[in-house]
């Protein structure tokens, strides 16, 4: 600008004085914080959920005493068995709504701000692309099982209360029901589950979601689904082989530390825990790097994608 | 202190020439209004000034490469790109609660007072104001900010004319002091005239005018002539014309004052009339030109 003569030199101190930098955790934390916020069913939707089987499970308490009379009279093993399985019930209830409700999330979380194109709203604040990746990642890895493990064991506290008090007017052993069902050992193998399956072996699945949603301009589920689908097809035609399909299906259903059979569920402290063989599988962190690749991709695509 | 300085800056969108070598410097304490018609390259020039997009050239904001270091950046810069992006679902309390938690130069009490003066509640979304509240929200927050540079990119965009100027009127009365600089584009230019410290056309990707607001009003004048001076009036060489009822108004870059006064009232161009003048003579010696 050509107007050197009228420049006028007068600089206030007071805006040259940099404040302390916001610390990474700081940004963080409010990053995931603005995630809830717009997204309340990552809360609601579990809650919902263990409401419904805690309404369900209160109006079949009334034949709970004459179920209860019937577990007790099998041996350990059995007994067990038939006194889990409404928690176990519990559990899946939470897991399947926190399961969809992270899907949707995922396809939602970059899509949407650039729809409504609040992001030069977000990208007008000090946050770097990476940070606020890094947060929408965090929902699916971190809030989202934690949520639904504290959802749960919740659920499954009040729900010992509740069969315990029922045991006791009846006059039967609340002893036996709080040995057969420990709600420590329930809540710890629960956090196990979550942590190894839905956070660390299902990761590449919300990776890959996010990596969509900051990519499509519209319609994120089909970009999600039909190229996944795609590449099984082609498959199945040019080589007769579905590995991609198996290898698609393995990350939803668990991977190496899933439920070994159709009627045990993770909760059964028979079931043999082997972190050594998870840890140690190729393919948490084959799944891992992919997850890393994803997100890389996704942050470089909220930085490099036109805003306007 | 210069807080902007671009040389050959440039941006293609496929064979789209958003951006064709543009040199831009700006000091520390103006307000400058950047003009053009739409599609001239303001926003994409803004949005590289904000680091939302990568260019070509050089480009300094605040002494920083405003793509590389768009987060850095932010912290001395504000900006408010049309009234519409805060998020529908956002909370007044939830947009005072975040901003405060991520951004180091922010006020929250100033904010605050900001907002005490107008009817916005604190629990509403912004799905439910107005947009001239939506509009009073986000100059609330960025006044709040204590930043260098503030960019609007036509930040009142389908408000009425009482929130229009209130908007300015605030931004002069409640933020601007000399260590601060803006910079506003926009198609109302009438309501920036006297806001503006400096002037610049853009077109068709190229700054096509740079010059104080001092020195527009020393160096354009405008005549209005009446038909039978015409003759005399074209021979000074003016550099646009334009027909009105019963007279024609010309526009004239460095001419004598008194030579002009004989033809006709002298007065000042408005900002308008000399964007039509300057585009429009563009316009007409670019060939092939779209009118």
């Amino acid at each position: 600008m050509n107007t050197q003569a009228n420049v006028m030199h007068e600089p206030t101190m007071s805006s040259q004085i940099a404040p302390a930098p916001v610390p990474a955790s700081r940004l963080f934390y409010w990053c995931v914080r603005r995630e809830l916020w717009e997204h309340r069913a990552i809360y609601i939707a579990p809650l919902a959920a263990a409401g419904v089987f805690l309404a369900g499970f209160l109006i079949s308490s009334v034949h709970l005493a004459g179920r209860m009379r019937a577990a007790l009279a099998l041996d350990a093993m059995h007994q067990h068995e038939k006194l889990a399985q409404p928690y176990d019930y519990a559990a899946g209830m939470v897991m399947l709504a926190s399961l969809l409700v992270g899907l949707y999330y995922c396809l939602e979380a970059l899509q949407s701000e650039r729809r409504d194109r609040s992001i030069l709203f977000w990208k007008s604040l000090p946050v770097s692309d990476r940070t606020t990746i890094l947060a929408k990642a965090a929902v699916p890895l971190v809030i989202i099982p934690l949520l639904g493990w504290s959802i749960t064991t919740v659920t499954q506290f009040a729900m010992l209360v509740v069969n315990s008090a029922v045991l006791a007017g009846s006059g039967l052993s609340v002893a036996t029901l709080w040995a057969r069902l420990s709600p420590i050992q329930m809540s710890l193998l629960l956090l196990y589950h979550l942590v190894t399956v839905h956070a660390l072996w299902q990761a590449p699945i919300y990776g890959w979601l996010l990596m969509v949603s900051a990519w499509a301009r519209r319609a994120a589920f089909l970009w999600a689904t039909v190229p996944v689908l795609a590449i099984g097809i082609v498959e199945k035609m040019a080589f007769g082989s579905s590995y991609f399909g198996r290898m698609v299906g393995n990350r939803f259903a668990g991977g190496p530390e899933a439920m070994p059979m159709s009627d045990s569920f993770p909760t059964n402290p028979a079931m043999h825990l082997t972190p050594g063989h998870f840890l140690s599988s190729a393919g948490l962190w084959l799944g891992l790097a992919v997850t890393a690749a994803f997100l890389v991709a996704a942050i470089r695509l909220r930085r490099y994608r036109d805003p306007n | 202190m210069t807080v902007i300085e671009a040389r050959g800056l440039r941006k293609s969108f496929g064979t789209t020439v958003a951006l064709d070598g543009v040199n831009l410097r700006v000091e520390e304490g103006r307000i400058l209004g950047l003009i053009g018609p739409n599609g001239a390259g303001k926003t994409t020039a803004l949005n590289a000034i904000l680091g939302l997009t990568p260019y070509q050239g050089e480009l300094k904001v605040l002494g920083r490469d405003p793509w590389a270091e768009r987060d850095l950046l932010m912290r001395d810069v504000s900006f408010i790109s049309d009234v519409a992006v805060l998020p529908r679902w956002l909370r007044v309390s939830q947009a005072l609660d975040y901003v405060d938690g991520v951004h180091p130069r922010f006020d929250r009490a100033k904010a605050e007072g900001f907002l005490a003066r107008t009817t916005i509640k604190r629990a509403s979304r912004v799905r439910e104001l107005s947009k001239g509240m939506v509009a009073q929200l986000h100059l609330a927050l960025v006044m709040a900010i204590d930043a260098r540079l503030l960019v609007l990119d036509e930040p009142t965009l389908g408000l009425d004319i009482l929130y229009r100027k209130q908007f300015y009127d605030s931004l002069l009365n409640d933020y601007f002091d000399r260590s601060r600089t803006i910079i506003v584009t926009t198609h109302q230019v009438e309501e920036v005239q006297h806001v503006l410290t400096d002037l610049m056309f853009i077109d068709r990707g190229r700054i096509v005018f740079d010059c104080s607001m001092e020195e527009v009003e020393s160096r354009y004048l405008e005549v209005a002539v009446r038909p039978e001076q015409i003759a005399a009036a074209r021979a000074l060489k003016p550099m646009h014309e334009r027909q009105g009822i019963g007279r024609s108004t010309l526009l004239f870059d460095r001419a004598d004052r008194q030579q002009l006064a004989a033809l006709g009232e002298v007065h000042a161009p408005s900002i308008a009339d000399l964007f039509v003048a300057v585009i429009g003579a563009q316009a007409s010696s670019a060939q092939g030109a779209a009118r």
